[in-house]
């Protein structure tokens, strides 16, 4: 009982009473009425067209990794403006040398024709 | 300040290298890419040349990288493992069309994880080295598209590598619950005073078996035929050579020496994993029908045989394994080699039948592979013999006599599959007519290199063994 985690143990045990219970009371009370609309799958709202598996260019792909890379890049550039007084010319070089390989790595993909889009 | 990142200059040295060949593979024209060979050699070179300069420096970031003598001695042998593994590599990537470039570029960059990986004085950095190697290493196994087992390969090696991460990360963050930090030094000193024992326990068997799936151990051995057979043969040498020697780096700084005082607990576990891995790699190696293959499971075997030393312990155990890693790369590096020089257009002549006849045919080569064969298996008076000499001595020593009986029983297994490569090559007919072996002057340069490593440190092993020595005593 003086366990100081003992409160968690008991929030988990309550979590886990209501989510069963509650799944156990839909699944026995709660009416079911299928219906076509109701079997649709899920589109927003909209009715469904086609199939989910269709063939896209890869190129989407490529550009979906570029833009994590240099968006990550970018993510990177806050901390250090938020702390840029303290970190001074030290963070100042170590953010070059960030820059200097981010910067290669576009040099590459642009070299290699990942950013023409056709 | 300046100080501070001495430690840090071998790994940012492979860096500048790796990105220096990076740039230079973008502006050379296709039949020019023998520059970028060079330059990857002429990286790797500076990087050993500058960890032997400055060796002792004083660790960097609050002494999480270390630069001392057991740091130094495991990037020396990173470096020429990578350097054998890029000669080798020469002929095979131009005529299979894989990318020439990122090919160096990768195994310089996976070096750079494994300089980290041997110098971290802290698990999470030591986590960062790992994931560094492994990442490039994934890539290398999928390098040859064209070829559908090197995809599968790769996504093989990538799932297993991410689960076995997912091991190493919980037992860093366990062990970081029981003693409040993830530095070793640190670790070390906590487990001087009270803790959660339970929880430290946990931890560390967490962290022996993310590091148990890295050298290929059985029972965490189960992906490393297929990876190890479907992957381009120079980066299964690299795979089977350098990344187990990184994660067995870890293993000696880690276990050997911070988790000295925890040695009873982890010893038995470590010992009954020695003892598996080497039977079901020997055992299994016998009924492969490719030499490749079982070369695969020969590595498993010997990574049971390097953890004897693990569990013999102390500076003896420790010196053994420091030269039977060495002993180790010289001669599977060696005998993948040879397996890559019998490559054949479109696919891998790796089949024991590829090798019927070798010895008229190509009498250097299948002479060096007999070379290795004998080593591995472990006759005097080749580097296998003498590594496994220390091995086993340093196990009766401990007092762990039955596992050194259980090696040699292991060793006498052994011979019978690598006896039948030479059997193959001498005593069989031409059989299957391989393609005519165009010069490769760079394999040939890696294939010499080996062989003569492989009687060298089998005749003269002092050199070595002084080195592994100090190795083990700049730890203290």
């Amino acid at each position: 009982m003086s366990d100081p985690f003992f409160p968690v143990l008991v929030l988990f045990a309550f979590a886990a009473v209501v989510v069963l219970a509650l799944l156990f009371i839909a699944q026995t009370v709660g009416p079911k009425r299928m219906t076509a609309v109701k079997a649709d799958p899920f589109e927003s709202g909209n009715p469904p067209q086609g199939d989910a598996r269709i063939r896209f260019p890869v190129h989407f792909y490529l550009v979906a990794m570029l833009f994590l890379i240099f968006d990550l890049e970018v993510v990177f550039l806050y901390p250090w403006a938020v702390s840029f007084r303290r970190l001074g010319v030290f963070g100042l070089v170590e953010m070059g040398i960030f820059l200097l390989i981010v910067v290669i790595g576009f040099i590459y993909a642009w070299k290699k024709g990942a950013l023409d889009l056709d | 300040m300046a100080a501070d990142y001495v430690a840090l200059l071998p790994a940012a040295q492979m860096l500048v290298a790796a990105i220096v060949v990076l740039v230079l593979d973008l502006f050379t024209p296709a039949d020019e890419k023998g520059v970028l060979v060079w330059t990857s050699l002429a990286g790797l070179a500076l990087s050993a040349w500058v960890a032997l300069r400055f060796r002792g420096a004083e660790g960097a970031f609050g002494n999480t990288l270390l630069l001392d003598g057991f740091a130094v001695f495991f990037i020396l042998v990173f470096a020429v493992v990578a350097a054998l593994t890029i000669l080798m590599s020469v002929q095979y990537v131009r005529e299979s069309g894989i990318r020439e470039g990122e090919f160096y570029v990768l195994i310089l960059l996976s070096a750079v994880g494994m300089i980290i990986m041997a110098s971290a004085n802290d698990l999470i950095l030591f986590f960062i080295g790992l994931e560094t190697m492994s990442i490039a290493v994934y890539v290398l196994a999928g390098m040859w598209r064209s070829r559908a087992e090197s995809a599968e390969s790769a996504m093989k090696y990538f799932l297993i590598g991410a689960f076995a991460t997912g091991f190493f990360l919980y037992g860093i963050a366990l062990i970081y619950g029981a003693t409040g930090s993830t530095h070793l030094d640190r670790i070390a000193e906590a487990l001087g005073g009270p803790q959660a024992a339970l929880l430290l326990t946990a931890g560390v068997f967490l962290v022996l078996v993310g590091l148990a799936f890295k050298v290929a151990a059985a029972p965490f051995h189960f992906w490393v035929p297929d990876v190890y057979d479907g992957a381009p043969t120079p980066v299964t040498a690299f795979m089977a050579v350098a990344v187990k020697a990184a994660a067995f780096a870890g293993w000696a700084r880690i276990f050997l020496h911070q988790w000295e005082p925890l040695r009873d607990e982890w010893t038995p576990a470590v010992k009954a994993l020695a003892i598996l891995t080497m039977t079901l790699g020997n055992v299994l190696a016998v009924t492969q029908s490719s030499v490749k293959r079982m070369l695969a499971y020969s590595s498993i075997a010997h990574a049971g045989y390097l953890m004897i030393a693990l569990v013999a312990g102390g500076e003896v155990g420790a010196q053994a394994l420091l030269f039977y890693v060495v002993s180790y790369a010289a001669m599977t590096l060696g005998a993948f080699a040879v397996v890559a020089a019998l490559k054949a257009d479109d696919r891998e002549g790796a089949a024991y039948a590829d090798f019927a006849g070798l010895g008229y045919r190509k009498p250097f080569l299948a002479m060096a592979m007999s070379l290795f064969m004998l080593s591995l298996a472990g006759f005097p008076p080749l580097a296998g013999f003498t590594g496994k000499f220390y091995l086993f001595r340093a196990a009766v020593a401990a007092g762990h006599t039955d596992l050194a009986v259980i090696g040699v029983l292991n060793s006498l297994v052994s011979v019978f599959y690598y006896l039948r490569v030479i059997l193959m090559m001498y005593m069989q007919e031409g059989g299957v007519e391989a393609k005519s072996f165009r010069g490769a002057p760079y394999l040939y340069a890696a294939v010499g290199f080996t062989a003569v490593a492989t009687v060298y440190l089998g005749i003269l092993p002092t050199g070595a063994l002084y080195a592994s020595l100090g190795a083990i005593a700049s730890l203290r």
